[in-house]
């Protein structure tokens, strides 16, 4: 789960981290009485939308009255923004983030993630922001000053004067910094953290840390028990449809092909987005109906699919294991009827009772094609969608 | 065949719980010496004609039990996993989706140094066919045969299986290790195992997006694996940034792709399946002639 960057500038605070003034606004009126709250004599007015990017693509504004704040806030509140990062989408502009510019003398990165390989979890610093940090460690890892937390030690002050003195800080502002790094690290362990980046992070004149822009992802595992940060969700940055499809406990995720995708398993349900692309067609979205399928599930993702006006065909791909593919079958032929569908739909059945399955979607009367495997069925689908022959 | 044998006592963790219940009757049913269950709070009850423990330690002493199967609710799975490791369960599965991930990296932390082997979470669980199975995977579609599987996807592994019972090869171990970021076995510590089995003559390796437990495991096959392997390698269509289904399968910062994964496994001499219905045949070529 996302969160915005006010509500994380608000958990950095809550810490100690040093942050940038500012305040929320959520129309132009709020904006206005924010910067006279926040004070000085200019202001950035930032877009809180769940992407990076933003100051590409105009999202952040910056205002020297009060009244060009009020006129950033109208621009951008209500409006949708495409970033580079938001794969095309708008994300609404529901809320600006008012805030005091700050003066810095340095501009680094820092981030906390997971690393798999190590288990733990990972502290990186860079010298300089703007990529991803990973694809940087990647590329060029002497720019990049790592540690890893034992979980049960923390973060140790060694291992912050290694991160400082990675990053070439003086020694002022690195004991500045380092000083309140263990504060963030725990802040990431105990609030289940999955990404928290401040990026950049600044270093004033007087040798201070400000976080002038944090990213954080909470572990949507462990929302359960992190209730206040679970409250700050915001379901209107998300797809209608895969918000819709949480609801019913189903992995939605639209792409932009045209063949509509219902698999059990996400592997599977990757596979077969793959096989449709070696057989030449475009998947349109993933969708993991759960490895136990169940009929109710298989209707939900029906109709699911059947949102995006893009999909001129359906595959559906099931293996059948504790429950099997004649109740599978039944769901199908309930669904195809209850939806309406009016594409054609490929339905590969395979595992427990399958050939039962079949011979229940063929006794159906319904035009659904069937097909014998993987390979045969992605290619019936991709001839499907492109209103060619099928058989 | 690996970590289990047709003589593993087995318990269950979550035992009189719905999952707990319905997949023990399901190991039962295949053959499994399920010697009983934990359910605290239940202890001296008798549930499907086996006794039920308030504890694991309780469960050992009166069981022998050495190995378990964990169906609790995530909340409770961190917890489940160490008890089972403090009564000294040498093989601990644990099939619970949906564990946070700060929890997995305590519990891979206290378990280091110890004698014992963890599956999973968020896995199909471990079979050996005919002998033991200890899991949510359905054993009909299983035989007894040669080929070693390990994966981290549930329905692809049962592709894998179901091609290779069709081809006639059969199963000697299969192992889902499952589709989270910090887990139990790796590929590599089940790719050792196969190697040094007997019973296993090709192995099967099903990766995904993600991490780079693909191209640990090609290191290791190029420089310790004699035995045929066949890896597919699911989400070449995955968009960059998007969780596809498991907490673990991301790509993030442009690492972890599918294309850089299939490209190591090919360079340390792995037979590629381009489409997941090829493993079946991709396999039959090495015993064929």
């Amino acid at each position: 789960m996302h969160l915005h960057e006010h509500q994380g500038k608000t958990l950095l605070a809550q810490i100690g981290f040093p942050v940038p003034p500012g305040r929320v606004a959520r129309t132009p009126a709020e904006a206005a009485a924010a910067a006279r709250e926040v004070g000085g004599d200019a202001w950035l007015v930032k877009a809180q939308v769940h992407s990076g990017g933003r100051g590409k693509a105009g999202g952040v504004r910056r205002a020297a009255g009060v009244a060009e704040v009020e006129d950033a806030a109208r621009a951008l509140l209500g409006t949708r923004l495409v970033t580079a990062q938001s794969a095309g989408r708008g994300l609404p502009v529901e809320a600006v983030l008012v805030e005091r510019p700050m003066e810095t003398v340095r501009e680094l990165y820092l981030a906390m993630l997971v690393d798999r390989r190590r288990e733990r979890v990972a502290v990186l610093a860079a010298g300089a922001g703007g990529m991803e940090i990973e694809a940087l460690a990647a590329s060029d890892p002497a720019a990049v000053a790592s540690v890893v937390v034992e979980p049960v030690a923390g973060l140790m002050p060694y291992q912050c004067r290694r991160l400082a003195f990675g990053l070439g800080l003086d020694a002022q502002a690195g004991a500045a910094l380092g000083r309140r790094l263990p504060a963030l690290y725990r802040l990431f362990a105990e609030r289940d953290l999955a990404l928290l980046e401040i990026n950049p992070l600044g270093i004033t004149p007087a040798g201070e840390p400000v976080a002038l822009d944090v990213k954080i992802q909470v572990d949507d595992n462990a929302l359960y028990r992190q209730p206040e940060l679970a409250a700050l969700a915001d379901a209107g940055q998300e797809e209608a449809a895969e918000r819709a499809a949480r609801t019913f406990g189903l992995n939605y995720i639209r792409l932009d092909g045209d063949i509509g995708c219902m698999v059990n398993g996400a592997g599977l349900a990757m596979g077969t987005m793959d096989l449709i692309k070696l057989q030449g067609g475009k998947p349109a979205n993933f969708l993991d109906v759960g490895g136990t399928a169940t009929p109710e599930r298989v209707a939900e993702a029906f109709k699911l699919i059947l949102s995006d006006p893009g999909v001129r065909a359906i595959l559906v791909n099931i293996f059948g294991g504790i429950v099997r593919c004649d109740v599978i079958a039944e769901g199908i032929v309930r669904a195809v009827r209850e939806a309406r569908v009016t594409v054609p739909v490929v339905v590969r059945l395979e595992g427990t009772h399958a050939e039962q399955g079949r011979e229940r979607l063929q006794a159906s009367g319904l035009d659904l094609i069937t097909a014998a495997d993987l390979t045969e069925a992605a290619r019936k689908a991709v001839a499907a969608a492109g209103g060619g022959p099928v058989r | 065949m690996i970590l289990v044998d047709a003589q593993t006592r087995v318990i269950c963790q979550g035992f009189t719980g719905k999952q707990g219940t319905f997949h023990s009757r399901q190991a039962l049913a295949y053959g499994t010496r399920l010697v009983g269950g934990v359910t605290p709070g239940k202890g001296g009850q008798t549930h499907l004609d086996l006794p039920v423990f308030d504890t694991v330690h309780e469960a050992v002493a009166a069981t022998g039990a050495q190995a378990t199967m964990i169906y609790v609710p995530a909340p409770f799975a961190a917890d489940a996993i160490l008890e089972a490791a403090d009564a000294g369960i040498g093989l601990i599965v644990c099939i619970t989706e949906g564990i946070p991930v700060q929890d997995m990296i305590r519990v891979k932390a206290a378990l280091r140094g110890a004698d014992v082997r963890l599956v999973g979470p968020n896995c199909p669980g471990v079979i050996a066919p005919g002998a033991c199975k200890i899991g949510i995977m359905p054993g009909e579609i299983h035989a007894e045969g040669v080929i070693g599987i390990v994966s981290r996807s549930g329905t692809l592994t049962y592709e894998a299986v179901s091609q290779t019972t069709r081809a006639g090869l059969g199963q000697s171990t299969c192992v889902g290790i499952g589709g989270d970021p910090v887990h139990g076995l790796g590929f590599v510590d089940c790719l050792a195992l196969f190697e040094q089995d007997r019973q296993t003559k090709g192995i099967v390796l099903v990766g995904e997006i993600g991490g780079s437990d693909e191209e640990d495991a090609a290191e290791y096959i190029r420089a310790h694996v004699r035995k045929p392997v066949v890896a597919y390698v699911a989400g070449l269509t995955a968009p960059p940034g998007r969780r596809m289904g498991h907490a673990g399968a991301v790509i993030r910062g442009g690492r972890g792709t599918a294309r850089d994964k299939v490209a190591a496994l090919q360079d340390a001499g792995v037979t590629i399946a381009h489409s997941p219905d090829e493993i079946g045949a991709r396999m039959k070529s090495f015993f064929s002639g």
